[in-house]
Parts: structure tokens; C-alpha cells; sequence
């Protein structure tokens, strides 16, 4: 019963890991940049979100006006760094992301503030039983929250125009530009839904620990996820999450009494690495077609 | 259909390249000095052996060239009349020209249906007209209709070429850029594959500018010719004048083996 409550907590806490994996992966699939800044983007978008609800703009709107400045800051990105380095390497669009986190962590700080703010959803953050099974209710709400994401974006994917456009210039960018899919359209799309789904992330990251500048620090918690799960699979993002949050919690549980615990700050790092020595494309990397 | 048969007979220019110049990364001269005329409704022939720079033209012309690094650094192109040296590719696209580049390039992980479709995405097509479009696209290669649900990735190579040419026309172009659409096929299906293209141009008025380096195969379909040597256009005539030409024949042969 103890096995399976905390393996189920884990799996409930993973969710959230792959919806902060998710939005790296749509950024490097489409542009084959690791986007670091994905963290500082994340905290301005909680941060801006709960700083309107704090002003008291009702809930929705809050997050109405917050994906409305998530996209025009996709659409300032595009314009302003991602279109001047095009054809640039992967290392100097990497080092360009790295400078933009440091802006856009430096400007929503420097506007809203650096204390830590309450984010009260109204949700308790008590356990409630299901059948036998003690659960925490706020990481069912959060896990319900990753899993409706997770759909749409899966839906936006496989059947709409934008989706197959996306997956096109993943799979080829030249082939793309050569039927008149416009790169820098698509590229402002993804920058922009990578936020959102910061957005969903940051805010029951920050329901939960308040919204912090150390927000921005889950960028380091991805990345364990991402390489147990691969860059380019939004599958491989979601089983990541997950197999971080559980093995994470089984380890805290089982293995964290003999060495007096601390194990959640330290075992994906350790997991990634057995990964990189057996799987080092990940669990889901996308491997190219070879044809017969 | 005669004025199509004899496209010289009304002459209308649909693309002009003027003395152009390509240089990649601001150091390396792949092509200077080229120039050419592709009718409305011809069929051109753009002839030469490897690195000569068909395919650089090719890129110069549909504006892909920057997505490799280059530019085109003097000299002018137009097309219907209208200078687009410099016009972004899905612009040229808009406008009417399609670039099926070199090496197939489908969209792998992409059904075929999803590949096809995609190339109709930038007239921004009804639900129903884009159903027609793929309908049209069946028609012409049937092959491809059984094999819709399968990954671009997981076909043969003539139907991957399909697939391109295809996914091309959904675009609805005036003006297709064909990069050596022979490359690695058994002569059956490049003969299958430029029967379609000459029927293309009878029947629906499609022009094609096609670089080739099997010369007879892409002469016996094209009504002109332009052939290229190490960034030069070095002679042009019409498909009879250049089958004939020994001069041709011989440097050709000379480069090929
Ligand atoms: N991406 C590139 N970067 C630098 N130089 C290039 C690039 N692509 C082509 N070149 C150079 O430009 C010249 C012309 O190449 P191009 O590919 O246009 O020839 P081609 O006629 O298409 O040859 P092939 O029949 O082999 O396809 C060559 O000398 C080549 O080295
Ligand atoms: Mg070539």
C-alpha cells in the first residue's frame, strides 16, 4: 500500500516535470535550439499571472491577458533574436537564449517585484482517499490539468494545418521553406505555445511553493527529463516526467532513511546519467528513417 | 494547345535570370554570369555535370539559397514581370513558383497524405478545395493514393520522387523547379516520372525548369536547353539544336566517366 500510494505520488508530481519537458521539446523540434531561457519565461509568465490576480483581475482574464503577453513576447523573440541568427550554430543560438533568460528574468523582476508571492488556486493541498489509496488532491488537480494540456496539444499536432506545418520543418526545414511554409510564422507559434504551457506549469509549481525566482530553476529539472525521454518526442517528455517523479519519490521513501534523505535534489541527475550510458538518444528519441 | 506544344510561338516571358552572381558564406563563387528565360508553358532544361551549379541557380531563383547560406550578390531575377531577387521563399511560392529540391527531401516522419497536404497549406485552401487538390494529385500519380496512410520515410524512392512532385503541385504553381529528378531511380520510373511532367505541361500549362544531368532522358522532354559548366552558362539551344551538338556529347561524356 506504501509502494503504491508513493509510487502514485510520484507519478502525480512527474506530470508536472513533463509539462515543463513538453515546452523544450516543441522549441527544439522546430528550431533545434535548447532553449534556456524556457525557465525565465516560465517564472515572468507565473509571475505576471499572479500579479494580476493579486491586483484583482478575476482568474480568467489573468490568464487571458498573460497567453496574450506570452505571444507577443514569442512574436519579440522571433523579431528581435531568433530571425537575426538564422543559419547561426546551435551553440551561438544556445548562448543567445542564455542572454535572453537573464533579460527577461532581470525586466519581470525589475517590474514586478522579488518577494515571493502566494498563489492560492483553492485547492487544498490535503490528502483525500480513493478507494484504499491516500492521495494528494492538489497533484490530481495539477495531474488532470497536464493530461487535458497534453490532449489538446496532442490534437493540435496530428490534425490541424499549423500542426502538420510544425511537424514539417521538424523533420525538414528546407523541404518546408521550399512549399512556402514561412518559418518565422511557425517559429513565433512555438515560442508561444512553449509558454503556455510554462504558464500551466509555473503556475501549479507556483500554487505549491510559491512564485518565486527559484521558479526559473525547473530549466534544471527538465533536463534530466529530457535526456531519459529524448529532445524531440512530446511521448518521450511525458514518460520522462513521469519516471523522474516516481523513481524520485520511490528513492526518497525506500532509499532516504538509510542516508537520511535529501534524495529528491539529486536522483534524476543521477538516473539521467545511467540513461546516457545505456540509452543515449533517450527512451523515445526520434530516430531517422532509414529507407530499405 | 499548339501555342503550349510551341511555347516560342507567343513567347510570354514567365521567368528572367539576369547575368546573376552566387556566392555562399560571402567567400565561395558557385555561379556568375548566368542567364536565362524560362516561356510560359516550356519545358527548359538546365544541363551540366556535378558542381556546375544547376542546383545553385535552382536556389537563387526560388530564394532557398539563404537558408544555405549564400545570396545572390549581382545581376537580377524576374518573374511574371515583377523583380524577386530578393523576395522571401514562401512569397515566391505565393506567387507561383514551387522548388522540388534535389534529393527528394519528403517529410519523412509525415504519411504521404500529411506530405501532400502540407504543400497546399499556403493558399490558405477551404476544407474542400484542398480535397480536390489531393484528388487532382491522385490522378496523376494513382501509386500514391495507396500508399496515403504510409510515412514518406517508409516509400521507394520513385514514389518518394512522386511524393515531392506531388507535394509541389499542391502549391499550384506556374512554375516548377525540378532538381534532378532522375537521381538514383531505375530508368523505368524516371521514364514514368518525365512522362507525368510532359503531360503536366500539355495539359495544365505548367512550366518546368529542370536541372538534369542525364542529358537524353531530360532532352527528349524539354523544348530548350541551357548547360552549365563550373558556374558558367556555356551553351543553349533548343532540345534538337543540343542532341545534336557533338561538342555537347563529348564534354559531357568526357566529365561523365
Ligand atoms: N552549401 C554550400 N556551401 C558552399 N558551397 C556550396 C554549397 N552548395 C554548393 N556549393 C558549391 O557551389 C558549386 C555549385 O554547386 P551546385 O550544387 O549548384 O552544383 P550542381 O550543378 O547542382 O551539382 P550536382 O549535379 O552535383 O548536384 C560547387 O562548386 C559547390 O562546391
Ligand atoms: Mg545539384
Amino acid at each position: 500500500m506504501l509502494f503504491l500510494e508513493t509510487l502514485i505520488g510520484g507519478l502525480l508530481a512527474g506530470t508536472m516535470y513533463s509539462l515543463v519537458a513538453i515546452g523544450f521539446v516543441l522549441i527544439y523540434k522546430a528550431s533545434g535550439v535548447f532553449n534556456f531561457a524556457q525557465g525565465s519565461i516560465l517564472l515572468f509568465s507565473a509571475l505576471l499571472f499572479v500579479t494580476l490576480h493579486e491586483a484583482g483581475v478575476p482568474f480568467v482574464v489573468a490568464i487571458l491577458l498573460t497567453i496574450l503577453a506570452l505571444v507577443l513576447l514569442a512574436i519579440l523573440i522571433e523579431k528581435l533574436v531568433l530571425r537575426p541568427l538564422t543559419n547561426r550554430s546551435p551553440m551561438t543560438l544556445f548562448m543567445a537564449t542564455l542572454g535572453l533568460s537573464y533579460a527577461i528574468e532581470g525586466i519581470a523582476q525589475g517590474v514586478m517585484g522579488a518577494t515571493v508571492h502566494e498563489l492560492d488556486l483553492g485547492i487544498d493541498d490535503v490528502p483525500i482517499f480513493i478507494g484504499d489509496l491516500l492521495v494528494s488532491q492538489f497533484d490530481l488537480v495539477a495531474a488532470v490539468t497536464a493530461v487535458i494540456l497534453v490532449t489538446v496539444l496532442a490534437l493540435l499536432f496530428n490534425q490541424t494545418r499549423i500542426g502538420i506545418s510544425l511537424r514539417a520543418v521538424a523533420d525538414d526545414t528546407r523541404a518546408a521553406l521550399s512549399i512556402g511554409i514561412n518559418l518565422n510564422h511557425i517559429w513565433q507559434i512555438v515560442w508561444a505555445v512553449a509558454g503556455m504551457t510554462g504558464l500551466v506549469a509555473g503556475i501549479l509549481w507556483g500554487a505549491r511553493q510559491g512564485v518565486q525566482f527559484s521558479l526559473s530553476l525547473v530549466v534544471l529539472k527538465a533536463l534530466p527529463v529530457l535526456i531519459i525521454g529524448g529532445f524531440t518526442s512530446i511521448g518521450g517528455a511525458i514518460a520522462g516526467g513521469l519516471i523522474v517523479g516516481a523513481s524520485e519519490n520511490l528513492a526518497e521513501a525506500y532509499i532516504g532513511p538509510a542516508i537520511g534523505g535529501g534524495i529528491t535534489g539529486w536522483f534524476a541527475y543521477f538516473l539521467a546519467l545511467a540513461f546516457l550510458f545505456i540509452r543515449p538518444a533517450g527512451l523515445f528519441g526520434e530516430r531517422a528513417i532509414e529507407r530499405v | 494547345m499548339s501555342a503550349i506544344a510551341n511555347p516560342y510561338a507567343e513567347s510570354v516571358e514567365l521567368l528572367r535570370v539576369d547575368d546573376i552572381e552566387v556566392i555562399y558564406d560571402s567567400a565561395v563563387l558557385a555561379v556568375s554570369g548566368v542567364s536565362l528565360t524560362v516561356p510560359k508553358g516550356a519545358i527548359i532544361a538546365l544541363l551540366g555535370a556535378n558542381g556546375a551549379g544547376k542546383s545553385t541557380t535552382l536556389k537563387a531563383i526560388s530564394g532557398l539559397v539563404r537558408a544555405d547560406r549564400a545570396e545572390v550578390s549581382s545581376g537580377s531575377i524576374h518573374f511574371q514581370g515583377q523583380m524577386s531577387t530578393h523576395t522571401p521563399p514562401h512569397v515566391l511560392v505565393q506567387q507561383g513558383i514551387v522548388h522540388v529540391l534535389e534529393g527528394r527531401h519528403v517529410f519523412a516522419h509525415l504519411t504521404v497524405e500529411e506530405n501532400l497536404r502540407s504543400g497546399g497549406f499556403v493558399r490558405r485552401p477551404s476544407r474542400q478545395s484542398l480535397q480536390a487538390g489531393l484528388e487532382r494529385i491522385y490522378t496523376w500519380f494513382p501509386r500514391l493514393k495507396e500508399k496515403r496512410k504510409v510515412q514518406a520515410g517508409y516509400t521507394s524512392g520513385g514514389e518518394q520522387q512522386m511524393v515531392a512532385i506531388g507535394r509541389a503541385l499542391m502549391t499550384n504553381p506556374s512554375m516548377v523547379l525540378l532538381d534532378e529528378p532522375s537521381m538514383g531511380l531505375a530508368p523505368l520510373i524516371v521514364q514514368e516520372i518525365f512522362e507525368i511532367v510532359s503531360q503536366l505541361n500539355e495539359k495544365e500549362g505548367v512550366s518546368f525548369l529542370l536541372a538534369e544531368q542525364n542529358i537524353p532522358v531530360a532532352l527528349k522532354h524539354a523544348h530548350y536547353g541551357y548547360v552549365l559548366e563550373t558556374g558558367k552558362i556555356v551553351l543553349s539551344g533548343t532540345a534538337q539544336e543540343l542532341l545534336q551538338n557533338t561538342a555537347l556529347q563529348d564534354a559531357y561524356l568526357g566529365k561523365k566517366q
